[in-house]
């Protein structure tokens, strides 16, 4: 084996320029194709190409083998012109085995490439997949119109292996590296990356590491040396705006803009956290950071993980719980607690299928009212809601800006669809964050008598005192309380007093953020689509194509759901049409129609699964033209 | 002048009168709530010097209405949750005297899960749980101390349930230290509050508190001239299980059976079992003193039940951050939002 990283191709073969590829890996959960999409997207990424990446797991950890439940996918959407989804299509399919192709076929673009791993189609794999006794896809005319590469990736990775000296189990495994190093191949892409990864990887296990190599090697070299493959593609370097980017995810972003902004603010970050999917990834990034000060704390239940953030909150931390939506609906009493004792928290739902269990691993945006109007009584709470992975950091660096200058709990909406998928990201240096205002009260406001907890300054907000104050000392509870004074209160008129007070607080926040305007199209005309949260990239991609045909249609996009921007109602009014596409029964819908009573439509999916452009733009032009 | 403002600040000892709130206590004629406020208002002082670092957390119930009477930082928060809360109060700055409220529905009940959890993890965090083996605040149904066979509003015919033995329940779940008091002997109630708050860790300490609206007399053999002598043991370090009248009985291990033993018959105090708080079996066997049935009938024990020293989580969060940062030094903010890879587009 050549042990240098010559990736020179050195066969002529037909090269096609294109200006974006949807990619879709696809197997068996123990076929490693999570990695192999995350490193073909690093690779993709530090060569300047814009991308929009999805993965897809089933929710069992190992589905039985070979089985159509436990297929694993991971999406990745690259070129050289602005990408804002992961893509409807794809362009080239790698089936692992029967089942990942029985799944994912019948996304494949006509006309587009499908590689199969024919070690994944005897007949215990067909069995295993379901297909009928007899049926064979890679032999019955299933395939007609694509381009198909069978490839028995198993062998040639047991081949590639022979005198390594690792075991059958070891060698199985590698065979992912195959798959990589022939896309490699097929995308004109340097193994470079991957192997200096690699490297960091298998650090202490060189023999795993060599085997790695050896295989991602064997798989370019495959793809350089047979005649099988027609064709390779070249995607030039995105025009993207200049700057320096990182490749991010959702949950990463979450997980560092929570950072960011409790060092800008100055403030000791804490996590109270109970392992959920789609959520737990924040648990385990902020973890990490322990040598920057954060304090993350794994709670026996949901309950005691924002119970626990609300105690580190009231000593002057930055509290802070992640979840998803059953863990939500946990929360919510102890949601109330924080609410009337107006305390800064910051609560993360990352959304995820529902009722109850639902579908852990698929994603959905049905949490809204729940954030909304989930808590009993009089409970209203900010809610920011994320547009995309890179997104996720500004939104919850203004949720944790309005929910310490406000003291009120925020509620941040992401979804799984954008926490685990990911884009490039023009990140920010840390000057260019703007700044959080903690005031930490230290006098007593009420001279001469006692400390007044409540007394509210221009914008109904209260002062935050932390324990260790001397001289302040005060009680604060669940209870009514007493205006100013904090004090348990049953009078009426107090209550009804201390009700409007509070949401008339959260109503404030408008004056605090920008007023909404169209991402793209008009401020007035026939039509605008209103989206809020992962619906971004669909809305608008399917408005690109539109506009480019002529159509009068603008896209506003959310992100503060409670309170809206203030100018919402007025500007949805200057349009004819109002198109809402969510996933899910019309929430936001709902939410807008009862506020400014404008004749709004809904365009509903709860498939699990985000809106592909097409279903958007057919669905605009339906109604355009109704 | 320097000398002057020296004097000004340095610390007056303060007195039960500092934490007496500004609030009109609310709990009803008699409760024996009353005792346990006054309590921890007198033995405060002993230790503290600072009340603005002192912060009491309460759930819900009529004990949990405390830290309203308190004239410390406090928090009055959600049923059963305060465990939970406090545990996030001492974790973030461990620098507070962090003390827990709550009675047996609270923290056996609905808050039963935070209650075994903050004991395996040992913050160092004060428990004081006021078993009245009733639902007080909700008027009249039984808890989950309540005896079997207890007739209650809501158990007009007995109830089925088998209670918790808060003391069993808390070694469990790995107290690392377990002591019982009672409302009406305020001496014994100030020396284990102090004992409490010497211990590092979590110190659980249940009170027997009368409800005298709903179980009024619960306790009343334990603490009434006429029975309290036969029915109480008072458990010293280093001293032999002695109790009744004249302290004529004691306890002697058969085993791992406790016995009562007439101190007349020829044994002597030496052949006594001698308690030793931090022996977990014998602190095991005591606990289960409460479970033993009338044919062997035991003395209900009183004082610490058990303590031992393992180190505290608000303690090894921190350590941990310390280490990290030793070792690794802070990441500068520009270093976390860049990540290790990043690439320019000119």
């Amino acid at each position: 084996m050549d042990t240098t990283t010559e990736t020179k191709s050195t066969r002529k073969t037909e090269i096609k320029e294109t200006e974006s590829v949807v990619v879709r890996f696809s197997g068996d959960s123990g076929d490693g194709m999570q990695l192999t999409g995350m490193q073909f997207t690093d690779t993709s990424a530090l060569l300047g190409k814009d991308i929009s990446t999805f993965p897809e797991y089933p929710a069992e950890i190992r589905a039985p083998a070979g089985t159509v439940a436990g297929v694993s996918g991971f999406q990745v959407h690259f070129g050289s012109k602005e990408i804002f989804t992961p893509g409807d299509f794809y362009d080239v399919l790698v089936a692992m085995n029967s089942a990942a192709l029985k799944t994912d076929l019948h996304r494949v673009r006509k006309g587009g490439t499908v590689v199969v791993n024919t070690a994944g189609f005897d007949s215990k794999n067909l069995k295993l997949a379901n297909y009928p006794e007899g049926a064979n896809p890679l032999e019955d005319g299933t395939l007609d119109g694509y381009t198909v590469y069978k490839i028995d990736v198993t062998r040639l990775t047991k081949e590639a292996l022979k005198d390594s000296g690792l075991g059958m189990k070891e060698i199985e495994r590698s065979k992912n590296m195959f798959v990589l190093g022939m896309l490699f191949w097929m995308f004109d892409k340097s193994m470079d990356f991957t192997i200096k990864s690699l490297e960091e990887k298998f650090a202490k296990k060189p023999e795993i590491l060599n085997a790695n190599i050896t295989v991602l090697k064997a798989g370019w070299n495959y793809g350089d040396t047979t005649e099988i493959f027609t064709t390779r593609y070249k995607i030039s370097a995105a025009k993207l705006p200049a700057g320096t980017y990182r490749n991010i995810s959702g949950n990463q972003a979450v997980a560092i803009g929570a950072v960011a902004a409790a060092e800008k603010a100055g403030l000791q970050l804490f996590l109270g956290s109970y392992p959920i999917t789609p959520a737990s990834d924040i648990l385990h990034e902020l973890s990490k950071f322990k040598a920057n000060g954060v304090k993350t704390f794994q709670a026996e239940d949901e309950i005691a993980a924002i119970c626990s953030a609300i105690g580190a909150t009231y000593t002057g931390a930055l509290g802070m719980t992640t979840t998803s939506g059953p863990g939500m609906a946990l929360k919510t009493e102890a949601m109330g607690l924080a609410m009337i004792f107006e305390i800064p928290l910051l609560i993360v739902d990352i959304q995820r299928g529902g009722p109850s269990t639902g579908l852990p691993t698929k994603t959905e945006q049905a949490d809204l009212l729940m954030a909304m109007f989930g808590r009993h009584g009089e409970a209203p709470l900010p809610i920011i809601a994320a547009s995309t992975p890179a997104d996720c950091f500004d939104a919850v660096y203004e949720a944790i800006k309005i929910s310490i200058e406000h003291m009120v709990p925020v509620v941040f909406l992401s979804d799984g669809y954008i926490a685990n998928g990911a884009e490039p990201w023009r990140f920010p240096t840390e000057d260019q964050l703007p700044p959080i205002n903690v005031k930490f009260t230290t006098e007593n406001n009420n001279p001469g008598g006692n400390f007044l907890p409540y007394k509210r300054d221009e914008n109904g907000v209260r002062p935050w005192v932390i324990p260790g104050t001397k001289g302040l000392e005060h009680r604060i509870g669940g209870l009514e309380k007493q205006h100013e004074t904090g004090n348990v209160s049953y009078d009426s008129k107090n209550h009804e007093l201390m009700i409007k007070l509070r949401a008339e607080k959260v109503e404030k926040i408008a004056d605090f953020i920008p007023l909404a305007k169209p991402d793209s199209g008009n401020t007035k005309g026939k039509m605008c689509v209103l989206g809020w949260g992962s619906t971004y990239g669909a809305i608008k991609t399917a408005l690109i194509d539109l506009h480019a045909e002529g159509y009068d249609v603008a896209h506003v996009h959310l992100r503060h759901m409670n309170p809206f921007p203030k100018n919402l109602g007025e500007l949805l009014h200057s349009y004819e049409k109002v198109l809402i596409p969510e996933m899910n029964c019309g929430q936001l819908l709902q939410l807008i129609r009862a506020k400014y009573l404008v004749p709004a439509v809904g365009y509903n999916k709860v498939q699990g699964l985000p809106f592909t452009t097409e279903e958007i733009k057919e669905k605009i032009k339906e109604l355009y033209n109704a | 002048m320097e000398t002057e403002t020296l004097e000004k600040n340095a610390p007056v000892k303060l007195t039960a009168k500092d934490f007496v709130s500004d609030q009109e206590v609310k709990w009803c004629p008699g409760c024996g709530d009353y005792s346990i406020l006054k309590q921890v208002q007198t033995v405060l002082p002993d230790f503290v010097t600072e009340k603005e670092k002192v912060v009491f957390v309460s759930g819900i119930g009529c004990s949990s209405r405390f830290p309203y009477y308190m004239d410390t930082y406090g928090m009055h928060s959600i049923h059963g949750r305060a465990t939970a809360i406090a545990t996030g109060v001492k974790v973030a700055n461990p620098d507070l005297n962090v003390w827990v409220i709550g009675g047996d529905g609270d923290l056996m009940s609905i808050g039963g899960n935070h209650f075994i959890h903050m004991l395996r993890r040992n913050p160092n965090i004060k428990l004081i749980m006021f078993n009245n083996q009733i639902y007080g605040l909700t008027k009249g149904q039984y808890s989950p101390t309540s005896e079997k066979g207890k007739v209650t509003k809501s158990t007009p015919y007995g109830s089925v349930d088998e209670p918790f033995n808060p003391a069993e329940l808390a070694l469990g779940a790995k107290a690392s230290f377990l002591a019982r008091t009672l409302d009406r002997d305020p001496k014994h109630q100030q020396t284990i509050f102090k004992r409490a708050n010497e211990h590092k860790g979590t110190a659980f300490v249940e009170v027997y508190q009368n409800c005298p609206v709903f179980n009024d007399g619960a306790f009343f053999i334990y603490t009434e001239k006429e029975t309290k002598k036969e029915e109480a043991l008072l458990l010293e370090q280093g001293k032999p299980l002695v109790f009744g009248q004249s302290e004529s009985k004691g306890i002697r291990l058969d085993g791992f059976t406790p016995t009562i033993v007439e101190l007349t018959d020829g044994v002597s105090k030496d052949d006594l079992w001698i308690h030793d708080e931090t022996d977990k079996v014998k602190a095991s066997i005591l606990a289960q003193f409460a479970n033993y049935d009338d044919k062997h009938h035991m003395p209900r024990p009183f004082g610490v039940l058990y303590k031992e020293n393992r180190s505290c989580f608000d303690e090894d969060v921190a350590a941990q951050i310390n280490a990290a940062q030793s070792k690794r030094g802070k990441t500068p903010l520009n270093k976390i939002l860049s990540g290790d890879k990043t690439w320019v587009i000119a």
